[in-house]
This record gives C-alpha cells, structure tokens and sequence, in this order.
C-alpha cells in the first residue's frame, strides 16, 4: 500500500529501535528508524456514496485534487489542519479511519465559498463540508455541533413563524449550548448602545421580543415545510442505513 | 428587465433588517426617498433561509427566498431590491436553482402548492443587490451632483464580504466587462463613495470573509478572521470601513469589541453602512440615517470631519 499523504507518517507509525546490530553494524537509535509498513483493510467503500447522498454532497465524485478548495480556504489560514482537499480523498478512497481524526473540526466551515468559487470541476467543496458535518453527526461519530444547534434553533423559527427576531436566536443559542446569558462583550455592546440612547431603536428592539416578528397566514406553509423536514430526514438516514429515528 | 431604470423597485429589507440592521434599513431608505426613488416593501415577506436553513435542507432554502419572488410578481414588479448579502445571495441562488435544477423546481412546486400561493418561475423577476440599486438608477455623476457634504477626507475601505460575489455561477450579470460589477475586485461601493467624495483606500480584503455564519458558534474563529479584517484596514490607513452587508457590519461590530475583550487587541477603525455614508454625504443628518443605532460609535470621527 503506498503511503498516502505525507501526513500519514506520524510518531506511531515511526519504529526505532535502542539496540540492534545488523550484520555487525550497530545501527541502534535513529539509524535504524523505518516506517511501519501499513496495509489498510478497513476501507468503507460507501463512503463516498453516503457523503453524496447528503445535500451539498452531490458532486465529490468529480474532484481532481487540485487543491484550490484549500488553497483558497478562510479556515485553513488560521488553521492548517482544516483541509477540505485531504478530506474529499479520504472520502473517495473510503479511509474512514483517517478521516474520523479530524472529525472535530470539519463543522468549522464558514460557508465562505472561496472553495466553490475556486473549483475548476464544480465539486462545491463547501456543500462537501456540510454533508460531511451532517454525515459525522447521523452516524453519531460527533455530538450535534454548536453551528447546527445554531442552525436548528434558527431554522426552528423560520419554519415556525416565517421569520426570525435576532435577540431571541441569541438567547435561544446561549442556553442551548449552556453558556452564560451574560457575555462580557455582549454586555459592553448593549451598555455602549444604551449610553447613545437611541430611543425609538431601544423601543423598536423591546417590541420585538413581545410582538414576535411573524409571516401573516403562515400555517400552510408551515405545515408544507415540516412535513418536507421529516421526508428529508428519512430520506437522508436511509441513504446511511440508518434505522428511521434516533441517531445516537 | 436587466435594462429597467430601477426608480421604482419592490423592496425586501429581510429579518436583519428589522431587527439587528436596522440601521441599514432606515438608512436605505432615506437615501432613496433623499434620491427620489420608490421602495415598495413587499407584502408579507418571509426570512430568505439567511446561512442557516440550506444546512437543514438547501431545497427548503430555495422554496422560501421563491415564495418572495412570487409575492413580488403578484404584486407586478419585476425587480426586487434587497440590501443585506444574505437575503440577495439567496434570491439569487433560488433563481439560479430554479432554472438549473429539477429537483429543486419539483420541491418548490409541490410546497408552493400547498401553502397556497402561486409557484415561482424563473426568469420572471430580477434579484438586484442595493449596490446595483444606487449604481443604476442614480449613477456617480449624479450623486456628484447631488453631494451637500463632502465625505472630502474620509479614508474608506470598501468591504462586500462573501455573499455580494460567491460563488460566481448565481450571479450571471458580473464579470461582463465594463460596467458590470466584478466578482473577483468588487468595486460599485468604491464608485458610488468616491462619487460622494471619499478617498477609498486600497483594500485587499474586500471579499474576505468575516466568519458570519459561525458568528456565535463558532466565535474564536470569527474573531480571528474579523481582527484580520479590521487590523488590515487600519494598516490601509482607512478611518472606516463601509459595509454592505447586515451580518457582516454586526460581526465586525461585535467581533472588534470581543476581540479587545478575549485577545485584548483594541482597533479604532469606525464601522458604518455605505448608505449612510453616502446619506450623510447628500446632506442627511448622521442620525436620519441611524448613525447613533451602531455599535461602533463613528460620531466623534464624523464631527472631526464636519459631517455631524
């Protein structure tokens, strides 16, 4: 098996030993360090198929490994790991295993679209990104991560109401992921307005937390929409082998 | 259609607008009463799907920014005029969708359907973004004209974030030549503020992106990218930086105060919407175009310069 990607040679694939002689020569310590010959087995050959059965995921067949998804990448500048081109080959090779060691930060995307932008063959590595999030997910490698809750609770409210209020898809995010409603820089941002007192604004922004901003005769839609969700859903467990409800 | 003056547009001002962007929409609008053009607010608009809802399902997305094109063709326009990135990127790609993908028309059909409201089909109403708006139906020399206070002196740096330009196949009109705006080096804003009397400054970072979609989940990274952002066009010797973009504008806003609180780097770059600027400029007062509703307060800096 060739080695892959050069990152692949990582300390635990390294063998040295303290004290060997060969024919003679002593070639203990790093004179005698080789790679641990490796043959990978484990390959899931769906891999690719489910990653593409996800919405966004549609076109990873076509990548050519160019690189300019991450060569162009907003998150792979202030994070070198975050490699969307690794990833869409470690999808279509089936190296699952290698794959789930970044399965922490694949979420990070920020649907920048510098990668779409900068494909050649119309991969639309972003959508890759996000079928990717969703696939670790459904699969329950990785809890639900902060931008889907985010995304979820958002979405909730468009579904719900038609529209969204900001303070209360702020509120709604804090407790969800159970962090403090009290930010520091949150309360320097609302102190710095309340100092400027813009009154009609101030009023505007309590009305809204009352009178929930909302589409009027909604409820068809509504009901289109969430019927829609669940079809989706089964749909997209399915392509997985996923039983109908309950990932983890 | 692409040809129409655009004095008289239908409106989407979108959620931001209403809540956290405020600004822009009051601002918006007074520049075009100010300019004598009409806004028609479309009746009964829904949210476009913002950068949250394609994630659930991107077909839900296209189903929600279609429903206001229909609303917008029901009421006989053919052009809608939509400020924040996130609402004119999205009509956008529904139109692109619409016209590329069957799936995605099936879907639409079959919710449009039951909600009770006329199917959207493309082709029948023009996305423009409020850059295009001001581009066109009023032109640079005609804001010269119209220029009472000089933003004379003002360094801007012109940022359009990601939305305005990417991916470049759902915006069909860029990258024509002369006269169309430009997906790689965006320049309508640098147009119309130099047109009002701002020396833009070279900003490398237009199109950068200030991790808006991950604002709250994701907020180191956000911090990071939006104190790239801020430093670069501090180091452009810009006094502000224009916005064009409610979720940009509000992760600038709150992103430059948290990274004086978490990283402890302070910037002093002013944070303003271009249609304020360009208000301010026609002669509007800072707090007719809502200067007062941001959170980065410009106000000591628009005094200096003579404008408040």
């Amino acid at each position: 098996m060739p080695i892959h990607e050069k990152s692949l040679i990582r300390p635990e694939n390294l063998v040295t030993h303290d004290h060997l002689v060969i024919d003679g020569m002593d070639v203990s310590g790093h004179w005698s360090t080789f790679i641990e010959g490796r043959s990978i087995t484990d390959y899931n050959e769906n891999l690719q198929e489910e990653i593409a059965a996800l919405p966004g995921g549609e076109n990873i067949h076509r990548c050519w490994q160019c690189g300019s998804c991450t060569n162009a990448c907003t998150v792979n500048a202030i994070n070198p790991e975050f490699n969307p081109r690794y990833w869409i080959y470690l999808i279509r090779l089936g190296m699952e295993d290698e794959l789930l060691r970044d399965k922490d930060i694949i979420w990070q995307c920020v649907s920048c679209n510098k990668c779409t932008y900068a494909c050649p063959r119309d991969v639309a590595p972003e959508g890759v990104m996000k079928a990717t999030a969703h696939w670790l997910e459904l699969k329950g490698h990785t809890p639900k991560s902060p931008s889907t809750i985010f995304d979820e609770g958002f979405s909730a409210q468009v579904f719900q109401r038609g529209k969204i209020e900001d303070g209360l898809v702020l509120r709604n995010f804090l407790q969800d992921t159970g962090q403090p409603l009290r930010q520091p820089w949150l309360e320097t941002m609302i102190l710095g307005l309340i100092r400027r007192f813009p009154v009609f604004y101030l009023i505007r922004l309590g009305l809204s937390t009352v009178f929930r901003p909302k589409t009027r005769g909604w409820g068809r839609a509504r009901a289109a929409i969430n019927e829609y969700v669940h079809e989706v859903e089964a749909t997209n467990r399915k392509a997985l082998g996923l039983d109908a409800k309950g990932a983890e | 259609m692409a040809d129409g003056d655009y004095k008289k547009v239908a409106y989407y001002p979108g959620c931001a607008l209403e809540g956290s962007g405020h600004a822009y929409n009051a601002s918006t609008k007074a520049v075009g009463k100010e300019l004598g053009l009409d806004l028609v607010e479309i009746e009964n608009w829904n949210c476009c799907g913002a950068m949250e809802v394609k994630n659930i399902d991107p077909k839900i997305q296209t189903y929600l920014s279609a429903r206001n094109l229909s609303i917008t063709e029901e009421m006989g326009f053919d052009t809608v005029m939509a400020p924040c990135n996130g609402c004119y990127h999205n009509l956008k790609k529904a139109e692109y969708d619409l016209s590329h993908d069957d799936a995605s028309v099936e879907v639409n059909d079959r919710l449009s359907k039951k909600a009770g409201h006329k199917t959207y089909e493309p082709g029948k109403v023009e996305t423009i973004h409020a850059l295009d708006w001001i581009k066109k139906a009023v032109g640079e020399d005609e804001i010269r004209r119209r220029v009472k206070n000089s933003l004379n002196g003002i360094r801007v740096a012109n940022y359009y974030g990601c939305m305005y330009t990417r991916p470049r196949h759902i915006f069909p009109e860029k990258d024509k030549g002369p006269g169309s705006e430009s997906t790689a080096k965006p320049h309508f804003m640098d147009d119309i503020l130099a047109a009002a009397g701002a020396q833009n400054v070279d900003f490398p970072l237009k199109t950068a992106c200030c991790g808006g979609a991950h604002s709250l989940s994701d907020s180191d990274t956000s911090t990071k990218l939006v104190l790239n952002i801020l430093t670069t066009a501090e180091a452009c010797g810009a006094d502000v930086i224009a916005t064009e973009c409610p979720t940009c504008h509000t992760g600038l806003e709150m992103h430059q105060i948290r990274a004086e609180k978490v990283l402890g780097r302070k910037t002093n770059v002013k944070i303003l919407y271009f249609t304020q600027l360009l208000g301010m400029a026609l002669g509007l007062s800072p707090n007719r175009v809502a200067v007062q509703e941001n959170f980065s307060d410009a106000r000591p800096l628009l005094k200096e310069k003579g404008l408040a």
